[in-house]
């Protein structure tokens, strides 16, 4: 029983350099883990949310129903955009158009080129075709234009998008696909997943996104060829980074479909329903056969015509995907006008 | 066999007539081990034998009996266990016969060895007879005996937990000690052992202390033991009086007066070792009424089941002066001396634990000494002045400090440069390191730097960096404090301007000459890393910079060919500060996406670097190195991947590496990092990764604070992979099911209940994540036979009422988790639990922000489970 040692600590730090850069790192890997399981709850969460409350809310649907659900109740559930995707599938008559017009994220314009494009950017040939969203749920796919008509209604390989999957597309699996279908080969480019087997990627960022459609959508056998149980052939683009290399992969490189123009999306950005400009969309006459019209030989006219809308708010929009303002016009035009409200 | 002889021989000079003799020796104990103790033990107890076969022969026995790793200890218990019972009391007759031996070193071997079996064989309820035996030698003359025996009982105190022995007995031997303590003991050996052996025998005395009369004789006794003559007597009575300082706080009110006295004395006339453990007192007094009042949090409530007695507060007129005392007793070079300790440092240190506890109070009695010291001809005054200024910055409130700061500071930054005596300097150094620590940054009007003086400190700091290397590491010091105190000032910092010129003092530093047998490099590399760490985004290029800087230093390193184990030695360590530089720039850098893919460009190079520093030893990894990959794992991602051929050998090494338990916790959290960069794409090293934790876990060598991270590196696995896990899914869960099992059960110490907490929150870490990751998978449906003992588990956990929010965080998350995947499949189970109901009510009521958001997430998924 020797004297037991009292020595203290002196002037010295409580712990080590060494010990804080041991503690910094648990903390970080805390915080990731719980980021990570975050991340796994959350996207499940946006479509509990909804699901448990959709059946107090709404019992018995019926489409009529759904027609008179006010819109400022519809924009104040962020977290129920991907069911009322579900819901609107069924909708009926002028709703639709205005509904679904509302739904797709469009890109504006590039007229000038963003900052850190190289790093924040990715960049893909956008393929020539009707832009629509998928729809699979409960056994069977349906693809809406824009405007809300029925393109196709189809079984498919998607998750709950044909009736022979086996119990495990449960009832509440369901994809949502931002796609363009493309006439030649009959297939449907999915340029963005919105929703797929459940989970939402709305609050995703495009990076995410980009990476969850690259793996599941081969995984579940629907870019296989057309069968009985799959009517049409699903296909992701090619998608580079924005750096130099990148951009010139997708405005010369070959792709099995025609393209029209370059679509360029912010890695960082969510699914962002309307216009945003962290969606850009740029053409010309090497990557689009759309930059220009033609008449039936393919001469160019000499003239080149274009449709205008005048919006309720004065202003002159073309009727281009996206619009391109053109002005505003003052009171008197429009009295003038009365009651006319296209020009041509 | 002869054992004399060879015990003799194994104590030779000559190596090969050792090696033969430790051989025998080995071979004896594996051929017959009854046989063999029964010989040491009579070699032991043999008064014809020499002294130095008895005191080896004792020296083995002990060897026999324990061992510092914990499951050689648990191996040699179990095999005294099942030796021959006959053996047994023929060994410990002789154990016992020995503690009268006339001669010191068998008796006080002996003692040693009695206690190590009384640590086996009582906790069994065997060698009932052993107490009382002892107690009738202390009965004894001769006094020789009588020492021994009381040696005997300290060192038996000290094996054998309280709660082992009865109450009865515990009176018997305190009164058999305390006899042997007081004054009326005439020898002082025997004296000096009961003091000693009352120092082990206080944790036994709960009750003894609870009666008012014998804790009066009991103290009465150690006090007048702290005036015996011998001096190591009194040292040994101040020793208890420490001890007692902390035990029994409580009932310390009508002797602290009495202590007060006899302390300030020893203080102030004794020998230096006496004067550190009466020091030693007030500083246990204070860490004692530190931890009281950080309870109370600031207010008193009566309810508290601490009570505080203000001990410092009421002594501070009288104790602070005494202190100051002590500041001037300074020896000469203190600073350069690793090992120094002595009055004046313990002294100070005690001031600085009483500014701690009394806060504003002191700065009055502080302040007349500092005033009058500070610029005295003579060194010893100005640095006591200045270190008791400095050691009083921690603790009073900065309304208080700052005033005096602001007027002490330039006096300050001219000492730390003209000062002709290198200890004032190094003091100086350190209090102006105090200022920028707790001054800094604090919630204060009054700016202690300003624009104007930012320039001065910074040029005083960085010429500093040039003095001795003592002083040099002090500025390095107050300069990370600095840094720190600017930490997350967005944009810019007032250090902006000069972070070139720091980072280059800096790496000036870490190549003087005289830099390799001080602490001075570390610190310079441990400033360098606060600097980055605390660095603004403005400065993000030049941090860049300095990755290719640091990456040569590193490469520089590895050149080297053909070093002695010295150098080799020295070499890693300069490793280490180097990796542990690249770990923080690259968490640095890695934590915003502007400066993370600037930095990719270095990945390749820096982990090649990794890579050979692994390859420098043969049988460990480099932990600094593990920690600086785990943040490169976390900024690269996916990309990872391409690394894992040439890396996947040095993280199964460092999960194997239990003797140095530290490296495997850091390479588990490595593991994590991993999966989650690299996601699917870590399944070809599952089954690896997953055999060696499993391995890890069910191990009795591997330290058990690396078994919770093990757990929830489970988790990231499972999560990471997916249903993939499903090959791993049965043994993962047995072990997470014994585990749990355990963690329900326990009753202990803090300690204890701290370890079962972070075992409890690794276990739910790993459950949410095997959870998640099978989400939506069609194997969902493997899970549900574990769902019963899992809902058990958080109802266990839930009504033991002793967790804590981590804990319950987590564990409410794990109820979500369940029902999120389970769905329908669940839900009455989930609906019979104590936890969907009153647990998640009290945790969605709770006020930590993240129990409660995981209980909303849990309160979703259940209600959703349900409703389906």
């Amino acid at each position: 029983m020797a004297p037991h040692d009292i020595r203290r600590p002196f002037k010295r730090a409580a712990i080590s350099d060494q010990q804080k850069r041991r503690e910094l790192s648990l903390l970080r890997q805390a915080q990731n883990r719980r980021d990570a399981q975050q991340q796994a709850r959350c996207l499940a969460s946006s479509i509990l949310s909804l699901q448990s409350a959709a059946p107090e809310s709404q019992p018995e649907q019926s489409d009529t129903e759904i027609e008179t659900v006010p819109e400022s109740e519809q924009e104040s559930e962020a977290f129920s955009k991907d069911l009322d995707v579900r819901q609107a599938s069924k909708l009926r008559g002028p709703e639709v158009r205005k509904w679904f017009a509302r739904q797709l994220m469009l890109p504006e314009w590039m007229i000038d080129v963003p900052d850190r494009l190289a790093q924040d950017w990715y960049v893909f040939a956008r393929p020539a075709g009707k832009r629509c969203f998928v729809v699979s749920s409960n056994g069977t796919t349906v693809s809406r234009q824009r405007n809300g008509s029925i393109l196709h209604h189809f079984p498919s390989a998607l998750p709950a998008g044909a009736k022979i999957r086996d119990g495990s597309g449960s009832a509440q699996s369901y994809c949502i696909l931002d796609c363009i279908f493309h006439e030649l080969d009959q297939t449907y480019y999915v340029i963005d997943m919105v929703c797929w087997n459940g989970y939402s990627l709305y609050d995703c960022t495009a990076e995410f996104r980009f990476y969850w459609l690259n793996s599941k959508l081969e995984e579940s056998g629907a870019c296989n060829a057309p069968s009985h149980y799959h009517k049409f052939r699903f296909s992701a683009v090619p998608v580079y980074n924005c750096d130099s290399s990148g951009l010139y992969s997708a405005y010369t490189g070959v792709v099995p479909y025609a393209k029209d123009g370059l679509l360029f999306y912010n890695k960082h950005a969510l699914y962002q329903t309307g216009n945003t400009p962290l969606a850009l969309v740029w053409k010309d006459e090497n990557c689009s056969q759309y930059v220009i019209d033609t008449d039936g030989k393919g001469e160019i006219p000499s003239q080149q015509q274009v449709v205008l809308e005048l919006q309720d708010d004065r202003k002159l929009v073309t009727s281009d995907d996206p619009p391109v303002l053109f002005g505003c016009l003052d009171g008197d035009i429009i009295e003038k006008m009365g009651s006319l409200r296209r020009l041509i | 066999m002869e054992v004399t002889q060879v015990l003799f021989n194994a104590q030779s000079i000559d190596g090969t007539v050792r090696k033969n003799a430790e051989e025998s020796l080995k071979q004896f104990q594996e051929q017959n081990l009854p046989g063999f103790l029964l010989s040491l033990s009579g070699e032991l107890a043999n008064e014809e034998k020499p002294i130095e076969t008895r005191k080896l022969a004792g020296l083995i026995l002990k060897n026999a009996l324990d061992a510092k790793e914990q499951h050689r200890k648990f191996e040699l218990v179990q095999r005294w266990l099942l030796l021959d019972a006959t053996a047994k009391s023929q060994i410990k007759a002789c154990l016992l016969q020995t503690l009268s031996s006339p001669v010191f070193d068998a008796r006080s071997t002996t003692s040693q060895v009695i206690a190590k079996v009384a640590g086996i064989e009582l906790p069994q309820k065997q060698w009932p007879e052993l107490i009382g035996s002892l107690l009738s030698n202390v009965h004894q003359i001769p006094a020789h005996a009588k020492q021994a025996t009381l040696e005997t009982l300290g060192y038996l105190c000290e094996e054998v937990s309280p709660d082992v022995i009865d109450q009865d007995q515990v009176n018997k031997i305190l009164t058999a000690v305390v006899q042997g303590m007081s004054a009326s003991e005439g020898n002082i050996d025997v004296r000096l052992a009961a003091t000693r052996a009352l120092y082990n025998a206080l944790g036994f005395a709960q009750a003894n202390f609870s009666n008012d009369m014998e804790r009066d004789y009991i103290m009465r006794v150690v006090c007048e033991a702290t005036l015996s003559p011998e001096v190591r007597i009194r040292q040994a009575a101040f020793e208890c009086l420490v001890s007692i300082s902390s035990t029994y706080y409580e009932k310390l009110t009508p002797y602290i007066q009495d202590i007060f006295n006899i302390t300030s004395k020893a203080v102030r006339e004794d020998e230096e070792p006496v004067a550190l453990q009466a020091i030693e007192f007030w500083s246990s007094i204070c860490d004692e009424e530190i931890d009281i009042l950080e309870e109370y949090g600031g207010e008193f409530t009566g309810d508290s089941d601490e009570p505080c007695f203000y001990f410092i507060k009421k002594a501070l007129p009288a104790l602070v002066p005494m202190l100051l005392e002590t500041l001037l007793k300074q020896e000469e070079d203190q600073d350069q001396d690793e090992g120094a300790w002595n009055i004046a440092m313990a002294g100070g240190t005690c001031l600085g634990l009483v500014a701690r506890t009394v806060g504003d109070d002191i700065v009055p009695l502080v302040v007349p000494f500092v005033e009058e010291n500070i610029t005295k001809p003579e060194w010893r005054q100005r640095e006591a002045a200045t270190y008791a200024f400095g050691s009083i910055l921690d603790g009073p409130s900065p309304e208080k400090l700052i005033p005096l700061v602001n007027v002490a500071l330039t006096f300050m930054l001219s000492a730390l440069t003209k000062d002709p005596n290198s200890q004032v300097k190094d003091t100086t150094a350190w209090a102006l390191g105090r200022i920028f620590e707790f001054l800094l940054g604090s919630a204060v009007d009054l700016p202690i730097i300003t624009q104007a003086n930012c320039q001065q400190i910074v040029t005083v700091l960085l010429q500093s960096m040039k003095d001795t290397p003592n002083v040099a590491e002090k500025a390095c010091g107050a300069l990370y404090f600095l840094a720190q105190g600017y930490e997350g000032e967005g944009e810019s910092s007032p250090l902006t301007p000069f972070f070139q010129e720091i980072v280059q003092s800096l790496l000036t530093v870490t190549h003087r000459e005289d830099v390799g047998d001080s602490r001075l490099r570390t610190a310079a590399y441990e400033t360098l890393n606060e600097v980055v760490r605390c660095s603004t985004i403005e400065t993000a290029p030049l941090v860049l910079q300095l990755v290719a800087v640091i990456m040569m230093e590193l490469h520089n390193t590895l050149e080297s060919q053909k070093l002695s184990s010295d150098e080799r030695e020295k070499q890693s360590e300069l490793q280490g500060l180097l990796c542990g530089c690249l770990q923080v720039i690259i968490q640095k850098l890695g934590s915003s996406e502007t400066t993370k893919y600037a930095f990719m460009q270095y990945a390749d190079q820096i982990m090649g670097l990794f890579l050979r520093v692994f390859a420098c030893r043969s049988a460990t990894v480099h932990e600094e190195a593990m920690l600086a990959i785990g943040a490169l794992a976390y900024a690269i991602g996916a990309d990872f991947a391409k690394y894992m051929p040439e890396f996947y050998r040095y993280l199964e090494m460092g999960l194997q590496n239990f003797e140095e338990y530290q490296v495997c916790a850091v390479t588990v959290g490595v593991v994590g990092d991993i999966s989650r960069a690299l996601e699917e794409k870590i399944v070809p090293y599952c089954d690896g990764i997953m055999t060696q934790l499993l391995k890890n876990l069910s191990s009795n060598q591997l330290h058990r604070s690396v078994k919770p991270p093990i757990f929830s590196c489970f988790g990231d696995i499972a999560l990471a992979v997916e249903e993939y896990f499903e090959k791993y899914l049965m043994w993962a869960m047995s072990a997470l099911q014994s585990a749990a099992d355990l963690s329900t059960h326990i009753a202990g110490d803090d300690e204890l209940v701290e370890y079962t907490n972070s075992l409890r929150n690794g276990i739910l870490e790993a459950y949410s994540g095997i959870f998640q990751g099978f989400k939506n998978s069609p194997k969902t449906q493997l899970l549900i036979p574990y769902a019963p003992h899992i809902l058990q588990f958080l109802d266990g956990i839930y009504m033991e009422k002793d967790m804590d929010d981590m804990v319950m965080k987590t564990a409410i998350g794990v109820l979500g988790d369940l029902a999120d995947t389970l769905g329908n499949h669940a839900s009455s189970m989930i609906q019979q639990s104590v936890s969907s109901k009153d647990f998640l009510n009290e945790c969605l009521s709770s006020e930590d922000l993240l129990v409660k958001e995981s209980a909303q997430w849990a309160k979703l998924a259940i209600s959703r489970a349900i409703s389906v």
